[in-house]
C-alpha cells in the first residue's frame, strides 16, 4: 500500500513539473504559485525602520488629563464653567458640554532625562520614559466609541475599510510560516466597541484580517483535534488528504489544489507550534515578574509577553485590546485599576523588547480612541465624558525618536495648540516607519485607489529618530 | 519657425520671444505622441487631446492647461517629468524642443483656436448607454445556445478551443451546487447518469430550478448585497428580528418574482397600492443598515450613516455603480456629482426608521380567526339587544365632558445617562439612542402659580420606537417602577434649591395588567431577584421590586396609554415653581448591551386642578368621538370602536366580555421586522459638505443624475416609489447588466465584468460585452425572469465543459476569463458547511423561520471578546443541522465557521465575495464540532446503507460527498487509511468511543470500533479539496 501512495505522490509531482513545468517554464510556474501566495514577504517603498508593530489599544478612551497631560490650570479652574468660545460647535456624547471643569485627580512629576511630566498612576511607564515618544496632541473625528475605534483602526469612521494590521500585511506579507501574520488579543472588562471591524480586512483579501488568539482554552479557534483524534491520526489523516488531493491535482491540474495542500500542512504546523507559543510557563520567573504575569491566568500582562513571543516568531502585527478606559464615573478607582493592570506590563514589554534587541525594528504603540473632557460628568466629581479634540498616545521603538515629547494642549487640555497629530498623521507615520509612502500603499476597489490615510495624513517627522 | 539648431538648454530661455502657433507647432506634437491614448477612440484618464473642450477642461487630477502658468498645468508637468506622476508620453519622452514649445505655448496663454481640433466631448462610457441586443455569432453555424455563440467567437479569435463536456457525475454535482447550494444525493446522481431519455439534462435543470433550495442558494447571494445580519452592529450589536425579510427574499427567488418587482418592493413596497405585510417586509432591504445605540450617540448622526449605507447598497446591489464617493464630493471618475447624490438621497429620505409586528402565515390565520370571532360576538350582542344604539348613546352622553382640563407641561430632561431626549412639537419627549436598562429620568418643567391636584403621564406612540412604542422594550412596551414628584421655587439658585416632595395618594391608568412575575429570561436580574408587574398602583407603592406594566398583551400592546397621579393634598403654587418628576424605570434586565430595556419611549406630562381626576379609560380616538357626540357622519368603524369600549361597561355582558378577553389572550405574539414607513411630512434634503450631517449647504429636490435615463414623474406617485421604478426602468443602462453579470459570476466564478460592484468608467472591461448586453436584454424581454437567465446559462455548452486545467489553458488564460473550460472554485462558506451536512445525511431541510444558533465557542459571545455578553442558545436536535443560511449573524462577533470562508459580516453591501484558501479553513473542516459530527454521521450512514464490503462502503462514502466514484488510487488510499486505523483501534491506541461518539460510553457498543474507523475515513473524505470545490 505504501507503494501505491508513493506512486501517487510521485505522479502528481512529476506531472506538475513536466506537464505544467514544460508548458509554462519553471520560472513562470513559480511565479504563478507565488502569485497565489499573497503572504509572501514583500519589499516596501523605502528602507523601513520597523518590521513589526505591537499596538496596545486602550479601548474606551483613557483620560489624558490623569495620565500624561499635566494641567495645573485645570485644578485652578475646577468648578467653573469652561469659556463659552471653547464650546462653540462642540458636541459631547453624554454631558451637556456646559458643565463645570474638573481638576486632575492625580499628582504628576518629572521623569528621566527627557523630564517628561507623568502621573503617579504610571510609575513603570515613567521608568521607560526615555525610550518612548509621547504625543500629547492626538486629534480624532469621532466621539462615540465604535466609530472612534474604527477610525483609529481603519482611518475612517465607516465600517468596511481595512485595518492598520491588514494594510501592513498587505504591504509587507508575513515572515511567519506557522502563524498568522496579524494576531489580536483582548483583555479588560469588555470587548472592543468596534468589534471585529477593528481588525477586519475590509475590501482587502480576507487573509489579511487579524486572527484572534486567546489565553485560555484553544488559543486559536478549532486548533485542537476532535475527541478521539490523537496526533498520529491527525497526521495520518492529513497524509491521506494530501495524497488524495495530489491525485486530484493530477487529474484536473488546478494549482489551487496545491495551495489547499499547503494550507492543511500549515494548519498542522500551527497545531503543533501554537500551544508551545502560548505556554508562558516556559518563561523564566524574572520575566514573568517583570511583566507581572501569571501563567494560566488571562491578563493584559500575559498578552504582552505573548506579543513579544509572536514578534520573535515573525508575526508582523500584534494588537492587544484592553477595553476598560471609559470612565464616565469612577474615574479615580477605574484609572487606578487600569493602570495597575497595564502600566507595568506595557513598560516591561518595551524593556524586554529592548533587551532582546527587538525594539529596534518593533514599533510599540500605546493609546485609545479619544481622550476625556476637562469637564466633569456626574454629580460626584469622579467622571469625564468622551473628548475627541485632544488625547495622548505614546510610541516606542521601530525608528521612533526615544525620549521625545510632541504637541501641546491648551491650559485646560481641551484643544491642541501645538503640533496637532490627527489619526491620519499617526497612520502615515506608522506606515512610514514600515517603509511605505502612505499615499502609495493603495488598493483599488470600486474603481478607486484606497489608502489607510484616505486623502489626508502627514508623516510626523519630529517623531522619527 | 523652426528653432531646431538651438541647444536644448537654451531653447527654454530663448523661446518666449517667439509666438508659438498651435496649429502648426503644438497640435502636430499631440497628434504624433498623444492621440493614440488620448484621442478619438481611446481616452485614458478621461483626456482627449484632439478635443479643445476636453483638453481645456479640468481633468480628474486638476487643470490640464492653465494659461500663462505651465508649472500649474498638469499637461506640462507630465510631459516635462515634474512631480510624482508618471512622465508622459508613456514609454518615451518628448524631445526638449517639443517640451519647450509646449511650455512656451502655455506661457503665451495656451491659445487653442476654435478652428483646431474637435469640440466633441468624451466618449460615452459603454455602461451608461442602454444595452442593445447584438446578434449572437454562430461559429460553425449551429450553436444552439446563443451564449455559446458569443463565447466561442471570442475563443476562436484567441485561437482557443472549447473543452469537452464534463462527466455526468460532475455535471450533476455542479448543477446541484450552483442552483441549490447542496450536493446531489447518490440516488440523484445515479438517476441522472442512467437517464437515457431525451434532454435528461434539461429535466435535471428544471427540477433544480423548481427546488425550494434554489431560493435559499440565490437568496443568500442577494442577502450579501442586502448586507443582511441579525444584529445591529456597532458597539452594542443587539439582536434584531429581520428574518421575515430573509424569508421574503428566499420566497421571491423561489417564485421567480420578476426582478423589477423584486427591486421595487424592496425600495418602496410599503408605498405600493394595497401593500400588505409582505410588501412592507420587503423594505427591510433598506433597513438592514447598522444601528448605533451606544451611550451618547446622536440619533440623527447615525440615521444619516444608515442613509449613506442605503445609498451604497442601492448603488452596488441594483445599479452596479459606486455612488459612495459622491457623498463628499463629485465622483472623480464617473459623471455623478455630489448634487446628483443628494438628489437621489432625497427620494429615500422621507421615511421613518420603523419596526412593525409581523406574523407567519399560520399566525395570520389565527389572528384573522380571533378578530373575526370577536366581531361575531359583538355582532351577537347587538342582535340580542335591539335598542343598543339608544343605550350606547345614553352612555356616551353620561361619559362626555367627564374628563378634566389638562394643562400640558413644557418638560425637558437633563443629559447624563447617554440616552437622548427629543422634545416634539406636542411637548412630548421621545427617548432615543442608548437605552439604559435601569434608570431614573427627571423631566423638569415650570409650573405657573395656581393649584395642582393631579399629574397625568401620557405614553404615546411614535414610528421610531420599536413596534411604534409607547415603550422602548423590544416589544414596544415599558414598565414604570416608581413615580414621584417634587417642587421647588423657580427663583431659588440651582445649588441651593430645596425640593419638596408632593405625596401621591391615588393612581389610575387605562391599562392595568394583572399581577405577574417579570420574565427573568427576557429581563434578568443580576442578583436573581424576582420582580413583579401589575397595575398602576405598583408605581406609587414605594417598592422597587414592583412596577406598573404598560403592556396590553399580544395584539393590544402597542397602543397609547395614560396614568393619573392624584396628590394627597392639593398643592398651590404661590410663585412660579419648578416641578421635577422622578420616573423610575428599574425593571429592565442587567445587560444594556442586549434588548433588556423597559423604559418609557415617548411621554408627556400634564397637570390639572380638577378634583378626583382619573385616567381616561377610553382610547384617545374613542374619547374624541364621544366628546363629538353621535352624528350621521360617524363611520361604521367609528361606531364599532365606540361599541367595543361601551360593551365593557355593560354589566349583563360580562360573560361575552370575558370570552372576548380570552380570545385576545390567544392572540399570537408574532415577531418584528425593521421596515420603512413614509413620514407625513417629507424631510428636507441638503447637500452635505464633505458628507458631514452638521454641515448642510444647499437644499435639493429629489431627482436623478443626468447621465442616466430620465425619470417619468407622476404627481400622484410617491417619490420613493417613482425612484424604485426608475431603478428598474427598461431604459436603465446598468440595472439589468449588473444582475445578469452577478448570475454569471455565480456560475463561472467571475463576472463578464469582473468588478461586479462597479460598471462605471473605472470598471474592468467586459470580456464579452455583446454577451453581457444580450443577456441583459434577454432578461428584460422575458419579464425580468432570473430563472430564465439561469436556465440559459446552465444549459449552454460553455457551462457544461469540463473544468480540467490543461497546461495550454493555464498559460493562455490562467484565470479562465475566456471560458475555454468551465471554472473550478471553492464553494462559499455556507456551502462548505451545508455540503458536510447534506452529504452525511444530517441536513435539516426546513425552509425559513427564526435564525438558529449552531455550536460555537461560548467565549466569543462574552467579554473581553464580545463588547457585552451576547445570547447564544446553541441549537440541539434537528435545528442544529439547518442550512448555514439560518445561522444567527452577529455583526461584531460573526459565526466563525462562515467568516473563515469569507462570508461577509453584513456591515456593508457586498456583491462579490473573496475566495481565500487558508490554514484556518483547514482547522474548521478538520476540527469544528459540526464537521466532526458530520464525519460520524457519514460513517454511520455508510455502515447502514453503503453495502457489505469495504470496497462498496468506500465507494458509498466517497460518492455521498463527491458524487463520483473513487479511482483505483483513491480507493487504495482510503482502504489503507481504514486498515491502519482499525489496527490502532484494535490495539486500543485509539479510543473508539471518543472517535465514534465524541464521548466515552458506559457500554461499549459492538460496532464502536468499526464506526470509529469509518469516522476517520469519512473525515478525510469531507476534508478533500474537491469536497468543498465546485468542479
Amino acid at each position: 500500500m505504501y507503494e501505491v501512495r508513493e506512486r501517487a505522490n510521485g505522479f502528481a509531482r512529476r506531472w506538475f513539473l513536466q506537464q505544467c513545468g514544460v508548458g509554462l517554464g519553471a520560472v513562470a510556474l513559480r511565479q504563478l504559485l507565488q502569485a497565489s501566495d499573497p503572504m509572501a514577504p514583500k519589499q516596501p517603498h523605502h528602507e523601513p525602520t520597523a518590521k513589526n508593530v505591537i499596538f496596545l489599544f486602550m479601548g474606551g478612551g483613557p483620560s489624558h488629563l490623569e495620565l500624561f497631560d499635566h494641567k495645573p490650570a485645570l485644578a485652578k479652574h475646577e468648578g467653573t464653567l469652561p469659556p463659552a468660545d471653547l464650546l462653540e460647535g462642540y458636541r459631547a456624547a453624554f454631558i451637556d458640554p456646559n458643565s463645570t471643569l474638573l481638576g486632575p485627580k492625580f499628582k504628576f512629576s518629572r521623569h528621566g532625562e527627557s523630564g517628561a511630566d507623568l502621573s503617579e498612576l504610571v510609575p513603570h511607564t515613567a521608568s521607560i520614559v526615555d525610550e518612548i515618544a509621547i504625543v500629547k496632541s492626538l486629534v480624532t473625528d469621532a466621539f462615540n466609541h465604535a466609530p472612534a475605534q474604527v477610525m483609529m483602526s481603519t482611518g475612517t469612521q465607516q465600517f468596511g475599510r481595512p485595518s492598520m494590521g491588514s494594510w501592513t500585511l498587505y504591504g509587507l506579507g508575513s515572515e511567519s510560516r506557522d502563524l498568522p501574520g496579524f494576531v489580536v488579543f483582548s483583555s479588560g472588562q469588555k470587548g472592543p466597541s468596534g468589534g471585529n471591524a477593528n481588525w477586519g480586512s475590509g475590501f482587502l483579501p480576507s487573509m489579511y484580517q487579524g486572527v484572534q488568539f486567546r489565553t485560555s482554552g484553544d488559543p486559536v479557534l478549532y486548533l485542537s483535534n476532535p475527541p478521539g483524534v490523537d496526533r498520529e491520526l491527525q497526521r495520518a489523516s492529513l497524509d491521506s488528504i494530501g495524497r488524495l488531493n495530489r491525485m486530484r491535482l493530477l487529474d484536473v491540474g488546478d494549482p489551487e489544489i496545491e495551495t489547499r495542500i499547503n494550507s492543511f500542512e500549515m494548519a498542522y504546523r500551527m497545531q503543533a507550534s501554537t500551544p508551545e507559543l502560548m505556554d508562558l510557563s516556559q518563561e523564566p520567573a524574572h520575566v514573568l515578574e517583570m511583566y507581572g504575569a501569571k501563567p494560566g491566568k488571562p491578563s493584559f500582562a500575559n498578552n504582552c509577553i505573548l506579543a513579544r513571543r509572536l514578534v520573535e516568531r515573525g508575526v508582523r502585527f500584534v494588537e492587544l485590546f484592553h477595553e476598560s478606559w471609559d470612565q464616565h464615573g469612577d474615574l479615580i478607582g477605574g484609572l487606578t485599576q487600569n493602570c495597575k493592570d497595564t502600566d507595568q506590563p506595557s513598560a516591561a514589554l518595551v524593556k524586554d523588547l529592548k533587551q532582546r534587541g527587538l525594539l529596534e525594528d518593533t514599533l510599540v504603540l500605546w493609546g485609545g480612541e479619544f481622550g476625556r473632557t476637562p469637564m466633569v460628568q456626574g454629580g460626584t466629581d469622579d467622571g469625564r465624558d468622551h473628548h475627541p479634540n485632544a488625547f495622548t498616545m505614546w510610541m516606542a521603538g521601530g525608528g521612533i525618536k526615544p525620549g521625545a515629547t510632541l504637541g501641546r494642549t491648551d491650559e485646560l487640555g481641551f484643544n491642541v495648540v501645538e503640533d496637532p497629530v490627527h489619526v491620519h498623521d499617526l497612520h502615515a507615520t506608522l506606515l512610514h516607519a514600515l517603509g511605505f509612502d502612505h499615499t502609495k500603499l493603495t488598493y483599488r476597489f470600486q474603481g478607486r485607489d484606497f489608502r489607510l490615510t484616505d486623502v489626508a495624513g502627514w508623516v510626523v517627522q519630529e517623531l522619527l529618530a | 519657425m523652426r528653432r531646431a539648431f538651438l541647444p536644448a538648454g537654451l531653447a527654454i530661455l530663448a523661446l518666449p520671444s517667439f509666438a508659438v502657433d498651435f496649429k502648426t507647432e503644438v497640435e502636430p506634437i499631440f497628434r504624433e505622441n498623444c492621440y493614440a491614448c488620448h484621442g478619438e477612440h481611446v481616452q485614458q484618464g478621461q483626456l482627449r487631446l484632439d478635443s479643445r473642450s476636453v483638453a481645456l477642461a479640468a481633468g480628474p487630477s486638476g487643470q490640464r492647461l492653465v494659461a500663462h502658468r505651465p508649472e500649474e498645468s498638469s499637461l506640462y508637468r507630465r510631459v516635462a517629468g515634474l512631480g510624482d506622476a508618471p512622465r508622459m508620453p508613456m514609454g518615451g519622452e518628448l524631445s526638449p524642443e517639443e517640451i519647450a514649445k509646449i511650455r512656451a505655448w502655455i506661457e503665451q496663454g495656451a491659445n487653442w483656436p476654435t478652428s483646431s481640433g474637435t469640440e466633441d466631448g468624451l466618449n460615452q462610457h459603454w455602461a451608461f448607454l442602454a444595452p442593445r441586443r447584438a446578434k449572437p455569432p454562430a461559429p460553425g453555424g449551429n450553436a444552439a445556445n446563443p451564449i455559446d455563440g458569443f463565447v466561442r467567437a471570442r475563443l476562436a479569435a484567441e485561437g482557443l478551443e472549447p473543452s469537452p463536456r464534463a462527466s455526468r457525475e460532475t455535471l450533476a454535482r455542479r448543477l446541484s451546487l450552483d442552483l441549490t447550494g447542496l450536493p446531489p444525493t447518490v440516488q440523484e446522481v445515479e438517476a441522472f447518469v442512467d437517464d437515457d431519455g431525451p434532454d435528461a439534462y434539461g429535466r435535471l435543470v428544471d427540477r433544480l430550478l423548481a427546488s425550494p433550495h434554489f431560493g435559499e442558494r440565490w437568496g443568500r447571494i442577494w442577502l450579501d448585497a442586502a448586507r443582511y445580519a441579525d444584529s445591529d452592529g456597532f458597539e452594542k450589536d443587539k439582536p434584531r428580528q429581520v428574518w421575515f425579510y430573509r424569508d421574503w427574499v428566499v420566497n421571491a427567488f423561489n417564485a421567480d418574482m420578476p426582478y423589477d418587482h423584486f427591486v421595487v418592493e424592496q425600495i418602496a413596497g410599503d408605498l405600493l397600492p394595497g401593500a400588505g405585510q409582505d410588501e412592507r417586509v420587503a423594505t427591510g432591504f433598506l433597513r438592514n443598515s447598522m444601528i448605533n445605540e451606544e451611550g451618547g450617540t446622536d440619533p440623527e448622526q447615525f440615521r444619516m450613516e444608515a442613509m449613506f449605507d442605503r445609498m451604497d447598497a442601492i448603488g452596488k446591489a441594483v445599479l452596479g455603480l459606486t455612488v459612495q464617493c459622491a457623498q463628499c464630493h463629485d465622483h472623480k471618475y464617473d459623471p455623478l456629482t455630489q448634487r446628483d447624490y443628494y438628489r437621489m438621497f432625497a427620494f429615500i429620505n422621507g421615511a421613518h426608521e420603523s419596526m412593525q409586528a409581523v406574523y407567519t402565515r399560520e399566525e395570520q390565520r389565527l389572528r384573522h380567526e380571533i378578530l373575526s370571532q370577536i366581531r361575531e360576538i359583538e355582532q351577537g350582542l347587538r342582535e340580542r339587544m335591539p335598542d343598543w344604539r339608544e343605550r350606547m348613546a345614553a352612555w356616551e352622553a353620561r361619559e362626555a365632558g367627564r374628563q378634566p382640563e389638562w394643562q400640558v407641561l413644557d418638560a425637558s430632561i437633563k443629559l447624563g445617562s447617554g440616552e437622548k431626549y427629543e422634545v416634539l412639537p406636542d411637548k412630548s419627549i421621545l427617548a432615543q439612542g442608548y437605552a439604559p436598562t435601569r434608570s431614573v429620568v427627571n423631566p423638569e418643567a415650570l409650573l405657573q402659580p395656581g393649584m395642582v391636584r393631579a399629574f397625568r403621564l401620557e405614553l404615546l406612540m411614535d414610528p421610531r420606537l420599536r413596534l411604534g412604542g409607547p415603550g422602548r422594550s423590544f416589544r414596544g412596551t415599558a414598565a414604570l417602577t416608581e413615580f414621584s414628584v417634587e417642587v421647588a421655587p423657580a427663583s431659588s439658585p440651582e445649588k441651593e434649591r430645596k425640593w419638596r416632595k408632593l405625596a401621591v395618594s391615588r393612581a389610575t391608568a387605562d391599562v392595568n395588567p394583572e399581577f405577574s412575575w417579570l420574565d427573568p429570561f427576557l429581563f434578568p436580574d443580576k442578583e436573581g431577584k424576582r420582580r413583579i408587574l401589575g397595575d398602576v398602583g405598583f408605581a406609587i407603592d414605594g417598592f422597587d421590586m414592583s412596577a406598573w406594566s404598560i403592556d396590553g398583551g399580544p395584539g393590544r400592546r402597542n397602543q397609547p396609554s395614560k396614568a393619573v397621579f392624584e396628590l394627597a393634598k392639593p398643592f398651590t403654587a404661590e410663585e412660579p415653581m419648578l416641578v421635577k418628576f422622578h420616573l423610575s424605570m428599574k425593571h429592565g434586565g442587567y445587560n444594556s448591551d442586549d434588548n433588556q430595556s423597559l423604559n418609557l419611549g415617548r411621554f408627556r406630562l400634564s397637570v390639572t386642578d380638577a378634583k378626583g381626576a382619573e385616567a381616561d379609560p377610553l382610547p384617545t380616538q374613542v374619547r374624541a368621538l364621544v366628546e363629538q357626540g353621535e352624528g350621521p357622519s360617524r363611520t361604521r368603524e367609528e361606531v364599532a370602536a365606540v361599541f367595543s369600549e361601551w360593551r365593557k361597561t355593560v354589566g349583563e355582558w360580562a360573560e361575552a366580555n370575558r370570552r372576548i378577553e380570552e380570545l385576545w389572550a390567544r392572540h399570537p405574539e408574532g415577531a418584528s421586522q425593521l421596515t420603512l414607513k413614509e413620514r407625513d411630512e417629507p424631510r428636507m434634503t441638503s447637500i452635505l459638505q464633505r458628507g458631514d450631517f452638521l454641515r448642510p449647504t444647499e437644499a435639493v429636490q429629489a431627482g436623478v443624475p443626468g447621465f442616466l435615463h430620465g425619470l417619468d414623474a407622476h404627481a400622484d406617485v410617491p417619490p420613493r416609489l417613482a425612484f424604485a421604478r426608475w431603478l428598474v426602468d427598461r431604459r436603465a443602462p446598468t440595472t439589468a447588466r449588473a444582475i445578469v453579470n452577478r448570475i454569471w459570476q455565480g456560475h463561472f466564478g467571475t463576472g463578464i465584468v469582473e468588478t461586479s460592484e462597479d460598471f462605471g468608467r473605472q470598471a474592468a472591461d467586459p470580456t464579452h460585452p455583446d454577451l453581457l448586453d444580450w443577456l441583459a436584454v434577454e432578461l428584460m424581454e422575458n419579464g425580468w425572469s432570473l430563472k430564465h437567465i439561469h436556465r440559459l446559462v446552465v444549459t449552454s455548452d460553455t457551462y457544461r465543459q469540463t473544468s480540467r486545467v490543461t497546461p495550454t489553458l493555464l498559460t493562455a488564460d490562467p484565470r479562465n476569463r475566456l471560458l475555454a473550460r468551465a471554472s473550478r472554485f471553492r464553494v462559499e462558506g455556507e456551502l462548505v458547511r451545508d455540503i458536510a451536512l447534506a452529504s452525511s445525511g444530517l441536513l435539516t431541510r426546513a425552509i425559513g423561520g427564526p435564525p438558529m444558533y449552531p455550536p460555537a465557542p461560548e467565549f466569543l459571545f462574552l467579554p473581553p471578546i464580545s463588547y457585552g455578553p451576547k445570547r447564544w442558545y446553541t441549537a440541539t436536535g434537528t435545528e442544529r443541522y439547518r442550512r448555514s443560511l439560518y445561522a444567527f449573524r452577529y455583526r461584531s462577533v460573526p459565526f466563525p465557521v462562515l467568516t473563515t470562508f469569507d462570508t461577509p459580516t453584513g456591515n456593508f453591501s457586498c456583491v462579490k465575495r473573496d475566495r481565500s484558501n487558508t490554514p484556518l479553513q483547514a482547522l474548521v473542516t478538520l476540527n469544528e464540532t459540526v464537521f466532526v459530527e458530520a464525519a460520524r454521521a457519514l460513517a454511520r450512514r455508510t455502515l447502514d446503507q453503503g453495502g457489505a464490503s469495504d470496497a462498496a462502503r468506500i465507494d458509498f462514502a466517497f460518492r455521498s460527498v463527491l458524487a463520483r466514484r473513487p479511482g483505483d488510487g483513491e480507493r487504495s488510499e482510503l482502504r489503507a487509511l481504514l486498515d491502519d486505523q482499525r489496527g490502532r483501534l484494535n490495539t486500543g491506541e485509539l479510543e473508539a468511543d471518543l472517535l465514534a461518539y465524541g464521548e466515552p460510553r458506559d457500554q461499549a457498543s459492538a460496532d464502536a470500533s468499526e464506526l470509529a474507523a469509518w469516522t476517520a475515513l469519512s473525515r478525510v473524505v469531507l476534508n478533500l479539496d474537491e469536497s468543498i470545490t465546485r468542479e
